[in-house]
Formats: structure tokens, C-alpha cells, sequence
């Protein structure tokens, strides 16, 4: 049960892009048609789905105070989480590439759809940041995986979104110079002031 | 020996101040370019913690585009993605490690967007396009550039949101005691509205800047 309350919230109330600006650059630049978001969301979604877990794992078995007990009880006072950053970024860059690889072997048309995109993915402040979150919130095993999953489904959801509007903003009369960027961050705001109505929904 | 001597750029020379006056305006990594838009909108509800933020990019943006500089003929181009986020990571881990022995306060308030430069476009951006191909000097300047750039936006935009939002500045009561705090302001939402007023008004000063659809 709290696995779902975490899933629902990370995909409404704490999402990624409406409340904590994560993976904007790419959300920005390619949101022009759904076609090529959805693509992109998907991916996004696999990636978080697979490394949030594996960062997970490091975090409890190898970079907590403490953590490393399972060794000897004599590292109780070992604390490597300065290490973080470079350890969860290395998994990242590591799985996408593998994931990457696996996906061109055993599914080229999947590949097709979302090859361009996975290279773009090392380095989308989303993934790093939903392992960070991580790091920081205590979650048991399946809470990981369900709050790794939500976000990816609310980027999914955000990226949709905004590609959908964009493909309509193609017929309307916007003053030149808030063309194009200008006008797709007003959007972004006024879309992140509808996701506020959730955050009174208590989970 | 001497014919080098002779071409040597000047220590400071107009080239310098050309890589440190574009990113400001022309070429400013946030409004233009549209780099590193996450930490931006985060970390600015208030000043400090935006000025803090714009203070570890510029660092971490020179200090890396020196180190790639300084490699960039030993790197092979297949790996030099993983080559780039080791050694930003690297340098964040530093930053993140001095922020938290001495600014605490700040250093929690910017809580994971510390980690996050990492993945700041605008120092993976700089590292291919400039470091990889210049000098070490230069790239220095370049680095200095697009972190005051960051900066520059990111300061404006906490100084709005804090001024309007709770009515101080680097929490020191600026309006008047009646004042009632926008709390619109401290939401996201207006955060990226804000950017995109910005744009906006860069943008019709710049008529080359307007998009062509």
C-alpha cells in the first residue's frame, strides 16, 4: 500500500519536472511532437527504472555509515558516502551504455525508437537526481522501485504534455520575441500551477 | 624560440575579455543556449542560496575546462564522455565536501543540486565545445564566462523571488512591515515564468536572437 502512495506521489505531487525542475534541458529541447517525447519519456522511464535500484543497492551495501558490516564488524564506523556522486553517475553512465547495447542485440526496432535518444540519457539531471532523492528519503526495496518508476512516469507524463500543447501552439499568434523558449517556459509554469492542485491530496 | 615568444598571446588580452563579455548576454548559457535550466529554477527562492550555486558552477566550470584542456590530446574521443563525468564528478564531490564544512546552512538549503552539477549541461557543454579544442588559458576565461553568465540569471531571478516572496533580501526585511508575501513567488511555477519574462525581454533587445518558425 505504501508502495502505491509513493508511486502516485512521485508522479503527481513530487514530479520531477513541475516540482523539482529535473531533466528540463532535454524536456525543453525536444518536446516539439509527441511522437519523438513519448520515445524519449519511454526511455527515460527504462533508466530510472533499472539504475534507481542498482543505486540503491550501492548506497545500502556499500556507502552508508555502517553499511559495510556485512564485510566485518569491524568497518561499523566506515562512512564512504562522500563517494556518491562519483559512484551513482559511473552506474548511470555504465548501465545506459549496457542498456544501450542490450537493446540494439535483442530489439532493433526498439532501438530505432529510442536509440538517438539513450546517449542523451547519461547525463539528464533526472536520473542522477531520482538517486539522489533516493539517497536522501528512507525507502525500503519495492518502495524504490515504485518511486523510481513514478517519476519516470510523470517525466513521461510532463514531457506528453507539453509536446502535445506545442504542436497546437503552431496556430496561435505569440508575440516574435517570446517565440519558441519564452513562451514553452510560461507553459511550463502555468502547467506546473495545475500539478499544484494535487499537493493537497494527503497520501 | 622567440618567433613563439613573439605570437604569445598577452596574459590578458582582448580575446580574453571576449570569452568573458559574450556569455553574458550574446551567448549566455541559460537564456540562449537553454543549459542547465534545473539548478537555476531550484535553488533560487532565495538569494544566498543562488549565489552560493552560481559561485560552485563558475568553479567547477573553470576548474574542469583546465583539467580536460590540459588532457585533451591523451583523451581518446570514444571514452570522453565517461573521461568528462569523472572528472566533473570529481570536482563536485570537492565543492559539495567545502560547502558543507563552511557555508552548513546553504549547503543543506541547496541539498541534492549540489550533486547535481554534474549533470549541468553548461559544464558538459563547455567541456566539448571549448576545453576539447583550446588552450588551457583560454579556457580558463571561457569557464570564468559561463559560470558569471549562470550566475548573472541566477542572481536576478532569487532577487526577484526573495524580494517578492517573503519580502527580503539575503534574509534581511527589506518591505515594509505591511508587505504580505507573494507565495506565488516561492512556488516553482513562478520560477519559470520568471525565466520566461526574461527570455522575452532579451530577446526583443536581440532582434537576431527571435526564433524563425
Amino acid at each position: 500500500m505504501e508502495a502505491l502512495n509513493i508511486f502516485i506521489k512521485s508522479v503527481f505531487i513530487d514530479n520531477m519536472i513541475f516540482a523539482f525542475f529535473l531533466g528540463m534541458c532535454s524536456y525543453l529541447a525536444i518536446s516539439k511532437t509527441v511522437k519523438t517525447s513519448m520515445g524519449l519519456g519511454l526511455a527515460v522511464t527504462f533508466v530510472l527504472v533499472i539504475t534507481v535500484p542498482v543505486n540503491y543497492l550501492i548506497d545500502k551495501y556499500l556507502l552508508q555509515p555502517g553499511a559495510l558490516t556485512w564485510i566485518s564488524d569491524s568497518f561499523a564506523n566506515v562512512d564512504l558516502s562522500f563517494l556518491s556522486f562519483i559512484l551513482f553517475i559511473a552506474v548511470i553512465a555504465g548501465i545506459v551504455q549496457l542498456v544501450e547495447m542490450f537493446i540494439e542485440r535483442y530489439s532493433p526496432s526498439l532501438y530505432s525508437q529510442l536509440g538517438i535518444f539513450l546517449p542523451l540519457i547519461a547525463v539528464n539531471c533526472a536520473i542522477l537526481g531520482c538517486s539522489l532523492f533516493m539517497q536522501k528519503r528512507d525507502y525500503s526495496n519495492i518502495e524504490v522501485l515504485s518511486f523510481a518508476f513514478g517519476s519516470g512516469i510523470g517525466w513521461l507524463l510532463a514531457i506528453i504534455g507539453i509536446a502535445a500543447i506545442r504542436e497546437r501552439l503552431k496556430y496561435s499568434n505569440i508575440p516574435p520575441a517570446l517565440r519558441g523558449l519564452g513562451i514553452a517556459f510560461i507553459i511550463t509554469g502555468l502547467m506546473a500551477m495545475a500539478f499544484q492542485a494535487f499537493s493537497g491530496i494527503k497520501l | 624560440m622567440s618567433e613563439i615568444a613573439k605570437k604569445k598571446d598577452p596574459l590578458f588580452g582582448p580575446r580574453d575579455m571576449k570569452l568573458i563579455k559574450t556569455p553574458f548576454s550574446k551567448e549566455n548559457p541559460i537564456i540562449v543556449q537553454v543549459l542547465g535550466i534545473c539548478s537555476a529554477l531550484a535553488v533560487t527562492v532565495k538569494l544566498q542560496p543562488a549565489v552560493v550555486m552560481a559561485l560552485s558552477v563558475t568553479v567547477v566550470i573553470m576548474m574542469s575546462n583546465v583539467i580536460i584542456s590540459l588532457l585533451r590530446n591523451t583523451i581518446p574521443p570514444r571514452i570522453r564522455i565517461i573521461v568528462q563525468l569523472v572528472i566533473v564528478s570529481f570536482l563536485v564531490i570537492i565543492v559539495d565536501q567545502v560547502l558543507r564544512a563552511f557555508v552548513y546552512d546553504a549547503s543543506k538549503q541547496l541539498s541534492v543540486y549540489v550533486g547535481l552539477i554534474i549533470t549541468n549541461c553548461i559544464v558538459m557543454g563547455r567541456l566539448e565545445a571549448f576545453a576539447m579544442s583550446n588552450k588551457p588559458w583560454p579556457s580558463l576565461m571561457d569557464g570564468l564566462g559561463n559560470g558569471l553568465g549562470y550566475g548573472i540569471i541566477l542572481i536576478i531571478i532569487g532577487f526577484v523571488r526573495e524580494l517578492f516572496g517573503s519580502g527580503t533580501l539575503w534574509d534581511i526585511r527589506i518591505m515594509p512591515e505591511g508587505y504580505i508575501p507573494n507565495g506565488l513567488m516561492v512556488m516553482p511555477a513562478m520560477a519559470l515564468i520568471l525565466l520566461g519574462i526574461i527570455i522575452w525581454i532579451h530577446r526583443s533587445r536581440n532582434k537576431d536572437l527571435l526564433e524563425k518558425e
